[in-house]
């Protein structure tokens, strides 16, 4: 019984290692196939699909493969589909570049204005808690608790006043842009 | 790929003075490409057309944002795979993960239908198709875009947004995949190709 259960599992293991074989000799083979190897490893290829028949027998059933492959078919699409291309294009203009509308420095502008809020707001919220701890071990402030902040005098604080005032006039400025960009574009396609 | 004698960027280039004309030799250069990869995606011929006209429309209309920094068909690819991913997405279908093969019901189905087709399509050629539209549209993709679409490794991984080395291992899978279905439904034809 023992016998028998060791016999399996050495069979098992047997099965393994000649399936994991297997598919390192089809990884190399394939990258000899496709010219992804270095010289080393081209010669070191060339010479086991020489001399081993496993390598060789491989070689032939994956280069059977890779022709085939290679020579696959494409898809041809109906007859009237350049036609109908065209026809579609020929109501459209080439859009301008992306580069030519959009200026770095506006993003980046952009991008400086939101991390100083927020930065801001951070370091005000900071300011605003509380850090007496109730209990020795806790490392969190004690009035970190949402419903401890006063948010009637944050808003009602001048600086988020003049945030919200500058956010209303950008929004304004980008909504004004979006639609001449808008109106622009209608203008060029008809 | 079919040679229009001029190099894409001197047609591009005539595209972007005002010759329209000139955007039907590139047209005819990719259209099959474009429309193959799209049919990886959809299997539906009426729509793979229909999304392979969006896909050339939109190049056209961005064709001044393609800066030449990579080849014109590995930006075109790129617009392909973006625009069949969101038709998949706007008609709901099922797309899974594109990493994983298709299962269950849906491989299923196919696979009846496939081997109803077994008896009429005998060539070489309609044996591969019928193998790799088993595979997951991502299989296909990375195998058409290597091997007929004619881009590296490097330039399949900016297509599809992954490392070259995901790419590398993704062919390799695509490939032993391709091996075990053409192995199962063609084990005859197989073994005739490896005897030429």
């Amino acid at each position: 019984m023992r016998i028998k259960a060791e016999m399996k599992q050495s069979k098992e293991k047997l099965f393994i290692k000649n399936k994991t074989m297997d598919h390192e000799i089809e990884k190399r083979v394939w990258e000899y196939l496709d010219g992804h190897c270095n010289e080393k490893e081209k010669d070191f290829v060339k010479q086991q699909i020489a001399d081993n028949t496993e390598w060789h027998s491989k070689y032939i059933e994956l280069l059977g493969i890779h022709k085939l492959l290679q020579e696959q078919d494409l898809e041809m699409p109906s007859m009237r589909f350049t036609k109908n291309v065209m026809e579609e294009i020929s109501r459209y203009q080439v859009a301008p570049a992306t580069k030519n509308y959009i200026n770095k420095n506006v993003i980046r502008g952009i991008t400086a204005f939101f991390l100083t809020m927020i930065t801001g707001l951070f370091i005000y919220f900071i300011g605003q808690m509380h850090w007496a701890s109730n209990s020795s071990n806790s490392l969190l402030p004690a009035s970190l608790d949402a419903n401890n902040l006063n948010w009637g005098k944050m808003l009602n604080n001048s600086y988020v006043n003049i945030f919200l005032g500058i956010s209303a006039i950008l929004s304004l400025i980008l909504l004004d842009k979006y639609l001449q960009a808008k109106k622009e574009t209608g203008r060029t396609e008809h | 790929m079919i040679n229009t004698g001029q190099p894409d960027e001197e047609i591009i280039f005539r595209v972007l003075k005002g010759d329209q004309s000139a955007y039907a030799l590139l047209l005819e250069k990719y259209k099959n490409y474009v429309f193959t990869l799209v049919l990886r995606f959809t299997e539906n011929r009426e729509d793979a057309e229909e999304i392979a006209q969006d896909v050339f429309v939109k190049a056209y209309r961005s064709l001044a944002d393609f800066r030449g920094d990579s080849k014109f068909s590995t930006w075109l690819f790129t617009i392909t795979r973006t625009t069949c991913l969101s038709f998949l997405r706007k008609k709901k279908l099922d797309i899974q993960s594109l990493d994983n093969e298709r299962t269950g019901v849906q491989l299923e189905n196919r696979e009846s239908g496939f081997n109803a087709n077994l008896v009429e399509q005998k060539s070489k050629h309609a044996m591969l198709n019928q193998a790799i539209a088993l595979l997951s549209p991502d299989d296909a993709q990375v195998l058409n875009l290597f091997y007929k679409g004619d881009q590296t490794l490097e330039e399949i991984g900016k297509i599809m947004r992954l490392d070259p080395n995901t790419i590398k291992v993704k062919l390799h899978r695509a490939r032993q995949r391709l091996k075990d279905k053409l192995e199962k439904y063609f084990a005859h034809e197989v073994r005739e190709i490896h005897a030429d």
